[in-house]
């Protein structure tokens, strides 16, 4: 698990920032040998969790901030986006597909996470915030080792 | 992002152009929505080859449509998205709700089983 590169940014909370953040992050992994279809996996994913925390962290309210850092590996990008927001009391339920407090988001948020990454982990205290932990491989026929540069 | 609308006979295209996130869904709902108020609408289709990148709140925006229309006995369909955000509708099992078609042509035989 060596660690070859990272990057940290911190904004606004401001859904104009999502589509921001979502770029940032896969001009990021693009360093390392992630396909076109890969990289566009990694921005809805990026989009799902920084809007997660606009919409459900400061519900909707500007003026609250995200910090996201993400780290490349040999063969592996990993994503975290933070918010110091209301939090999330029963994240199990959360994770549900379909489960929603927003009728027209659909519940799809942590679903497209979880089909679009290896790996995510919530980590949430109510009143204190959310820190969502995203994983991706690269696989192993598109892997150009970060070493091999 | 970029709408366009054109209606006929109880017919709505509606061409979206960029993307369609939370930063644009509202937006895009609420202009929707004003022209399905304004006009008698049965059929919705959806031109979304110029949309570059779609999540869960663009979905939210198409299923939140298809459930009002679905309501009233009216239909919905999707007109030839890009392959990235095909994948992404596909994932969200949207193609089992609306269909996803070629062309304009293709998705109004599919809901008005007519010939155009």
């Amino acid at each position: 698990m060596t660690l070859h590169n990272r990057m940290k940014l911190e904004f606004l909370g401001l859904p104009e920032n999502v589509s921001f953040s979502r770029v940032v992050v896969a001009t990021f992994a693009s360093q390392l040998g992630f396909t076109l279809d890969d990289l566009e996996e990694i921005k809805v994913a990026t989009s799902e969790a920084v809007s997660n925390a606009i919409i459900h962290g400061y519900q909707n309210q500007p003026g609250g901030v995200i910090r996201l850092e993400s780290c490349l590996g040999n063969d592996w990008l990993e994503i975290k986006i933070e918010d110091d927001g209301v939090g999330i009391a029963n994240i199990e339920q959360a994770m549900q597909p379909a489960y929603t407090t927003c009728s027209e988001r659909m519940g799809l948020g942590f679903s497209f996470m979880q089909s679009f990454m290896d790996e995510v982990k919530v980590e949430s205290a109510v009143n204190r915030g959310t820190r969502i932990i995203l994983r991706k491989l690269v696989k192993v026929n598109n892997a150009h080792s970060m070493t091999e540069h | 992002m970029i709408l366009e609308f054109n209606s006929a006979r109880e017919i709505l295209l509606v061409r979206i152009k960029g993307e369609m996130d939370m930063a644009t869904a509202g937006q895009i709902r609420q202009s929707i929505d004003n022209r399905l108020q304004q006009e008698k609408i049965r059929y919705l289709l959806l031109d979304l080859s110029g949309v570059t990148f779609i999540d869960s709140s663009g979905i939210g925006v198409i299923l939140g449509r298809y459930r009002n229309l679905n309501r009233t006995g009216g239909k919905a369909a999707i007109i030839k998205p890009q392959v990235v955000v095909k994948r992404v509708l596909e994932t969200a099992g949207l193609q089992k709700l609306i269909p996803i078609c070629d062309n304009e042509g293709e998705c109004l035989r599919l809901l008005t089983g007519a010939n155009h």
